[in-house]
């Protein structure tokens, strides 16, 4: 019993520093992020005031702190202001709306790893909350139910431009859905493995899917089928990274919040802490898209170079701190690729509608297939015999060149029967 | 009119997949940004930035130098050389100001007094500052140049009542003007 007991104690441990500590504080970091690097990329300043006011107490200086507070004024402002209901709404989707969007997102973070395993007195702990083994399945049933959150919030508040955000949404959620089920395919058959940790721990030993540039703690040149294989992953890299976008509402496909069409988009009609809701839930499912990205394509926790068993070896007497070195290094990734996600926001305009459909129906659907159909030729090479892989290779080409041809016939525009 | 048909133009392949408009617009904003952060952008020097971007970073910073002459700050009264008043109380202000932030009594200068030719002063003179739209209307209209528009804008209060400049705090802002003076000129 008691041994339940310690278990079900360091499972809500877990959860609440890795969610709470850990995952929750990086939204407001990446907002401040977001202001301040759109700010340099714009020439301006950007929040560098907020802090501890120390000349109320009678100092000599604030001590501003980069203006790394403003998050938390932001934060504090939004819980004050009126709550303001309008009054042809149906109440209860209009209240369970933000509360759908947020959850889901924090919900995937117990699959992700954050770290080797520590070791701490004797007993081995793994740095992930839950360690299923159907990770990335379980990250996309969870995360798409964020859209539902949208789509209430678009219907539920009576009004016509949250209405067409929330439209917007689902159509977009069902497009970009299957590319990004499709991209990732062709990794998971490369691993063999949909455990999110063992993942990263064949990443750490073999190198990274985008940088295959040691085996087992030695840096050198990849073998011939892993150097092949960085083709599709490369396509598949792309191919997820762009539908994370699309699936987190970011820039360029924040077409359900897209301000200059429509007002504010899909919360148009909520304020205060609601409002705070909708966009905490779109952070966290920009940082829990990064955490994926991260965790499928660039190693995870993994430090590479084979410097990973020397970093799980470090400890201080019988604690084995190495995982939470790992932590620090997978933050820095995460962080960093949220800077990625920032500068794609600031550079890239937004699609118009069609064009974000096109994209993910005939190009990246075309794309992800072709692309499954090219690793697993890639994958299967050394165990088929010349003349399949001749013929398999063949097939394929047929097979890309017809799909280019239908893409293009349905693309062309119709001529008039009369001009 | 005619009608101009204008055809969308033809992409080539590289402008259609979109790529390389991609890398050029990463290379873009990201010049932009390490040129702000080493004070290097477009315009800096002029704007007397911060070293940051091309921003002045306000309190600290100001604008006062590089202020050109026709700013228009707040309105307020101006005495002549030997520190008399100029207004005569006309009211010509009170009435063209749009969004009527004036707001004048005026008495009468008795007739025993040495000035009165001049025949009124104002007893009380307010400009309402948050009405006022600094518009200059009143520093125009004016017959005895006895208002004009400074270059004091930081004009703040806790109160309403603290943004209403009374008489004293006008002549305060004004100072003093030289140049022409009419009714107040005993020559004239
Ligand atoms: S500047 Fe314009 S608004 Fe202000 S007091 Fe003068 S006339 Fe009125
Ligand atoms: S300030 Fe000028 S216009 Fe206004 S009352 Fe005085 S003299 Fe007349």
């Amino acid at each position: 019993m008691p041994d339940l007991l310690l278990q079900l104690a360091i499972i809500l441990f877990k959860i609440v520093t890795l969610t709470f500590i850990v995952v929750l504080p990086l939204v407001p970091i990446s907002v401040y992020f977001e202001r301040r690097f759109s700010a340099i990329i714009q020439d301006r300043v950007g929040p560098n005031r907020v802090g501890i006011p120390l000349s109320l107490l009678g100092f000599k200086k604030d001590f501003h702190f980069f203006g790394l507070i403003q998050p938390m004024a932001d934060g504090i402002k939004l819980f004050l202001k009126e709550d303001f209901t309008p009054q042809y709404v149906r109440k209860a989707f209009y209240w369970l709306a933000p509360a759908l969007t947020v959850v889901p997102a924090l919900i995937t973070v117990c699959v992700v790893p954050f770290g080797s395993p520590i070791t701490i007195f004797g007993h081995t702990e793994k740095l992930v909350i839950a360690d299923i083994d159907v990770g990335p399945l379980f990250v996309f049933a969870i995360a798409s139910l964020s859209v539902y959150g949208i789509t209430l919030a678009g219907w539920s508040s009576n009004s016509k431009f949250p209405f067409i955000g929330g439209v917007r949404s689902t159509a977009q959620m069902i497009s970009y859905e299957i590319c990004l089920g499709l991209s990732i395919i062709p990794v998971l058959l490369y691993f063999g493995e949909l455990n999110l940790g063992k993942i990263v721990e064949h990443q750490a030993q073999h190198g990274w899917l985008l940088l295959p540039l040691w085996q087992n703690g030695q840096i050198g040149l990849p073998d011939m089928q892993t150097a092949l294989f960085w083709i599709p992953a490369v396509i598949a890299f792309l191919i997820f990274t762009i539908s994370i976008f699309a699936e987190t509402n970011r820039m360029p496909f924040d077409l359900p919040e897209c301000e200059t069409e429509l007002v504010g988009g899909y919360h148009t009609e909520y304020s205060s802490m609601k409002f705070a809701l909708f966009f905490m839930g779109e952070y966290a499912a920009m940082v829990i898209g990064s955490a994926m990205v991260v965790t499928l394509f660039l190693g995870g926790w993994s430090a590479g170079f084979g410097l990973d068993p020397l970093i799980a070896k470090l400890g201080i007497g019988g604690f084995q701190i190495g995982g939470l070195i790992h932590l620090g290094i997978f933050l820095t990734k995460l962080v960093g690729f949220i800077l990625f996600f920032i500068l794609v926001r600031w550079t890239v305009p937004r699609f118009r509608y069609d064009q974000l459909m096109k994209l993910g129906w005939v190009i990246f659907f075309e794309a992800a297939l072709i692309n499954v159909f090219l690793a697993a030729l890639i994958l299967a090479a050394p165990d088929l015999t010349a003349v399949i892989l001749g013929t398999g290779a063949v097939l394929l080409i047929a097979v890309t060149a017809a799909v280019i041809w239908v893409a293009k016939t349905s693309e062309a525009p119709v001529k008039p029967l009369r001009a | 009119m005619a009608v101009v048909k204008i055809q969308r133009p033809k992409l080539g392949f590289g402008e259609k997949i979109y790529f390389a408009a991609l890398i050029k617009g990463f290379i873009l904003t990201m010049t932009h940004a390490v040129k702000s952060l080493l004070g290097k952008s477009m315009g800096a020097k002029s704007l007397e930035s911060s070293g940051l971007g091309v921003t002045m970073q306000f309190p600290e910073q100001r604008w006062d130098a590089q202020m050109p002459d026709y700013y228009r700050g707040a309105p307020a009264l101006v005495t002549d050389e030997q520190g008399r008043e100029r207004c005569v109380s006309c009211q010509l202000c009170e009435f063209i100001c749009p969004p009527k932030a004036i707001k004048i009594v005026p008495g009468e200068i008795p007739s025993d007094d040495p000035w009165a030719k001049v025949e009124k002063r104002p007893k009380e003179f307010d400009i309402d500052m948050i009405r006022c739209i600094y518009c200059g209307m009143c520093e125009e209209v004016c017959p005895e140049q006895a208002i004009f528009l400074r270059k004091d804008y930081l004009i703040t209060g806790l109160k309403r009542a603290d943004m209403v400049h009374d008489k004293k705090k006008l002549y305060e802002i004004g100072g003093v003007r030289t140049g022409l003076v009419n009714k107040w000129n005993e020559l004239k």
